[in-house]
């Protein structure tokens, strides 16, 4: 069983390396602003204290509000865990930095987000419909969806 | 790819291998949506078969008896598994259910080949217009079983915005056998009904589609 790491005392130490980046973090949860997200992805993965070589999957939940991009983030090397999420506000044209270039599984779980709640995440190379076919309407896992 | 790339007059060199022409996408998105609006009335199964006493004279009911005989003691099944229906259709298949105490042991990779579609499971709208060309790769006579909630209705999928609301929307179906799943008895009990249909097929009259 892997160790999920203290959010508290990461978040302190990624306020130090990036302030204001952190909005809050309470158990084994960070909550980022999502401008940050690549930087934050970027020092998590390369620092070697931490050395997130893995990232188990992404996925996104729909508050009506806001939605939340979940990550859950593995150390293989350590043995550790940490759940990051990022809040994007926007419903209408919601978009996020892709992690693509730190983790390449992200390529297909961030593909599925995009698909099935229209998010849009920037600097994805491949960014298209992944379960669903060219020319469905719609966002199926969002909130307000009504199927036909 | 790379010649069809060529083709197609389109160069994008950005992009590595891995990740194919969006054209492909785009033309599967245009069949699957022209199959959803094409397909809205359920397709009603021939009932031809009833009237069998009416149309039939003694000549024709011997080459009937002979021909009806060896088609449904033998139909070869065709091998695909639509959803978790299919691994009741693998169980009946296998040695304690047997199959082929029916003459249907023999799965066919390729619709060419086969009598009978047993639509074990969910269909979605990205896969129908590739199943219904799998019916129609089919060579007559053939017969298409709608086996479990989901081929039959849609099941508790029904009113989801990929799943196929019954699958004789695409093709038209012969036997229904209800269950979510149904057991390895069910599907033999449903072989048997259908043997029972093609036992009353007659060669004078064609099978309406």
């Amino acid at each position: 069983m892997a160790l999920a790491l203290p959010a508290t005392e990461i978040s302190a130490k990624l306020e130090a390396q990036f302030p204001g980046s952190v909005v809050e973090s309470s158990g084994n949860t960070i909550v980022i602003k999502p401008e940050s997200t690549l930087q934050i992805a970027s020092f998590l993965k390369n620092t070697p204290d931490f050395d997130f070589d893995y990232v188990s999957f992404i996925t996104a939940v729909d508050y009506n509000t806001y939605f939340e991009l979940v990550y859950y983030l593995i150390s293989l090397k350590h043995n550790h865990t940490l759940t990051l999420k990022t809040r994007c506000t926007d419903r209408e044209n919601p978009s996020v930095p892709s992690v693509n270039s730190l983790w390449k599984g992200a390529d297909y779980q961030e593909r599925e987000v995009y698909d099935l709640m229209g998010i849009r995440f920037e600097g994805h190379p491949n960014l298209k419909r992944i379960l669903l076919w060219e020319g469905f309407q719609g966002y199926p896992l969002r909130k307000d969806f009504k199927p036909q | 790819m790379e010649e069809e790339s060529t083709g197609m007059g389109v160069e994008d060199n950005s992009k590595p291998y891995i990740y194919p022409d969006i054209e492909l996408d785009k033309r599967e998105g245009e069949a699957i949506e022209a199959a959803r609006k094409l397909y809205k009335q359920p397709i009603a199964d021939s009932d031809s078969w009833l009237e069998e006493e009416i149309s039939r004279n003694i000549l024709l009911t011997t080459v009937d008896a002979l021909i009806n005989w060896s088609r449904r003691s033998s139909i070869w099944p065709v091998n695909s598994g639509l959803a978790c229906c299919a691994f009741e259709m693998i169980a009946t298949a296998a040695s304690r259910f047997d199959i082929s105490r029916f003459g249907m042991e023999i799965f066919r990779p390729s619709p060419r080949q086969a009598d009978l579609l047993i639509a074990c499971g969910t269909l979605t709208w990205k896969m129908a217009p590739t199943y219904k060309r799998i019916y129609e790769q089919m060579a007559e006579p053939k017969w298409v079983i709608a086996m479990g909630a989901c081929a039959i209705s849609g099941g508790l999928f029904r009113r989801s915005y990929s799943v196929v609301p019954g699958i004789n929307l695409i093709i038209p179906v012969d036997v229904y056998i209800p269950g979510c799943p149904p057991r390895p008895e069910a599907l033999l009990h449903g072989i048997q009904q259908l043997q029972e249909k093609i036992r009353h097929y007659s060669i004078a009259k064609k099978k309406e589609q």
